[in-house]
């Protein structure tokens, strides 16, 4: 099963329901410890591991195809430059130039030429790390390079890591646009973190609104909740969405986070609040399985 | 004209109220919401448009069944694998890129233009704005901020506005990174949280990596003042100001619930703290103004400099 933890607005708190539910899933001083894998798919700004402290190796570079133009064959008839939808080829009256950052892999270039003159080479977008040896949860995390537009196609890359008979957690970056339907595209549940503020409501029906266009089961987390109004509340009331789990506006919570210490580890009462919620999501599952027969 | 970003690396550290703050301290700007994927800048300035275009961001492909021969020549050269088993694209895998038109024997495949969304020229309280609104998992957020820009270039020149003020996006991709390039001044706000420095750090890469002059203002700083503390050390370092350090307060929630910038809303206040935190914001915005004019001077202003070791 594949749990996505998305929200609109950045800094509602994915980072801190992902590795709380993951923690609380792969605790082996419980009797219901899952086969738990973590993906941190906010690879321009990856967060999960400096919570968890893990050993990281590479496992992949994610890389983009890109042409080389042989300029002896080229005989600039500025099909490549015409067809690129990128700009990331512009033709001179006396070569062709290629801006590599502007490319994005389609091929279409070396299909088009006449002259046979574009070979292809890869440039790196980023790499795919995982921890070390067996830790629990497994992880996985991208991180885009610096200076680098392709977020989608490493988080594709990472989603590859999925193993489908375990339970994977991925922490989606915030927004709504390419890199969240990158996350979240064929993930089985979304859970949507939100605060119950005037931003953070707005951008919850923003999110809303791309999770039921992708047609994926969702529901609520409330983060900070006390703080704001009941806005959120009365919202996922009108709409039926489920509210999975409110988690206080908590000093302690708030501190622990800025310390880097998911908060399940000094507050054990709260695994059992998130193992909750992840029956309550499966029980929300089997009642949408029921209404497809 | 002058241009200014507020960018954070991270989500939800104050840039829009930051942002939305300057906006009622800044005598001469134009107001650019930049995070076009979740605007919320206009929920506190309540702008009135002036003009609305639509967007037209990457086109999609669309396959004729008509015409289609189920050769598969499309599945095949697709690198992004949007064109499922029945031979439908799929809009939100599509990247636009017009390969499978060219590899079609039998002319079923045409690129689609498709509103991705909307972008606005308006006015409000504090002067005018430039903002937009990106439809439902839009592809091309970058280019959508570009004609955000374009817009907020316009609107200065047509009222004479020596300032664009631009509130960015949270990451490091290509949204942020149309919202930096060619401007004078980004200023980030950081928290000093492990993931606050961390995405501080790489923010500041980027904005190296694009050699735009960079200050640093660190908000909710007493949640934890050993963090606040590594984030000064690194910024010394780094040769990067500080301009300022902002306690946290709950004023700022309540400003927001009131739909109201914080200077708006503690102006008259009685409340000590209330007046102490909006004249701390005032002094950061003076400071950023006094940068502003110095950014060409590079003996008083301050200079880009290349990255030690991250």
């Amino acid at each position: 099963m594949k749990i996505a933890i998305a929200s609109g607005k950045g800094g509602t708190g994915k980072t801190t329901v992902s590795l709380n539910l993951a923690l609380s899933l792969s605790d082996v001083q419980l009797d219901v410890q899952l086969d738990v894998q973590l993906f941190d798919c906010d690879v321009e700004e990856p967060n999960c591991n400096l919570f968890l402290g893990f050993d990281l190796e590479k496992v992949e570079d994610v890389v983009c195809p890109v042409p080389v133009i042989d300029q002896e064959k080229c005989n600039i008839c500025r099909q490549c430059s015409d067809f690129c939808r990128y700009n990331a080829l512009a033709a001179l009256p006396t070569r062709v130039l290629f801006f590599p950052s502007l490319c994005h892999g389609c091929g279409g270039c070396a299909v088009l030429c006449p002259e046979k003159a574009i070979q292809e080479t890869h440039r790196s977008l980023g790499v795919i790390e995982k921890a070390k040896g067996k830790s629990s949860p497994e992880f996985y995390r991208g991180l885009l390079n610096i200076g680098e537009t392709m977020t989608s196609a490493v988080i594709k890359a990472l989603k590859k890591h999925i193993d489908s008979r375990k339970t994977a957690i991925l922490d989606a970056p915030p927004g709504t646009s390419c890199p969240v339907i990158a996350s979240v595209d064929d993930v089985d549940y979304c859970v949507l973190v939100t605060e119950s503020t005037l931003f953070g409501f707005h951008d919850l029906k923003l999110a809303v609104g791309v999770v039921r266009a992708l047609k994926v089961p969702f529901g609520v987390i409330i983060n900070r909740w006390g703080l704001g109004d009941s806005r959120v509340e009365e919202y996922c009331k009108a709409e039926g969405i489920p509210v999975l789990l409110k988690i206080p506006n908590d000093l302690r919570i708030a501190e622990l986070y800025s310390r880097g210490i998911p908060f399940v580890r000094e507050m054990p009462e709260w695994k059992e609040k998130f193992l909750d919620m992840f029956e309550a999501i499966k029980l929300q599952l089997a009642g949408v399985e029921e209404e497809i027969t | 004209m002058k241009q200014l970003t507020v960018i954070s690396g991270k989500g939800g550290t104050g840039k829009t109220t930051l942002t939305a703050a300057f906006a009622s301290l800044a005598k001469n700007a134009v107001i650019a919401d930049c995070d076009v994927d979740t605007a919320d800048m206009h929920l506190i300035l309540k702008p009135e448009i002036l003009e609305k275009e639509d967007y037209y961001g990457f086109e999609v492909a669309r396959i004729d069944p008509e015409l289609c021969i189920e050769c598969r020549k499309c599945r095949e050269f697709c690198r992004y694998g949007a064109v499922n088993e029945n031979f439908e694209v799929d809009p939100y895998g599509c990247e636009g890129c017009a390969v499978c038109t060219i590899v079609c024997p039998n002319g079923a495949v045409s690129m689609e233009q498709r509103v991705s969304g909307q972008s606005f020229s308006s006015e409000t309280r504090f002067g005018p704005m430039a903002h937009a609104k990106l439809g439902i998992g839009e592809e091309a957020s970058g280019k959508l901020v570009s004609a955000v820009r374009s817009n907020a270039k316009k609107l200065a020149e047509q009222y004479h506005k020596d300032l664009i003020i631009i509130d960015g996006p949270p990451g490091t991709g290509c949204s942020t990174i149309a919202a930096i390039t060619g401007t004078d001044l980004v200023l980030v706000v950081s928290e000093p949280t492990v993931s606050g420095i961390h995405d501080l750090k790489r923010i500041i890469e980027l904005a190296v990596h694009f050699m735009i002059p960079t200050v640093v203002c660190i908000n909710k700083s007493d949640i934890n003042e050993e963090n606040t503390q590594l984030i000064e050390n690194f910024c010394a370092e780094q040769e990067i100001p500080v301009i300022g350090r902002l306690p946290y307060n709950d004023i700022v929630t309540k400003a927001m619930l009131q739909e109201q910038t914080l200077i708006e809303y503690t102006k008259g206040s009685e409340c000590l703290n209330e007046s102490e935190f909006s004249d701390q914001v005032c002094q950061i915005w003076a400071r950023v103004e006094n940068i502003l004019m110095g950014v060409q001077d590079k003996q008083k202003g301050i200079k880009t400099l290349k990255m030690k070791n991250l």
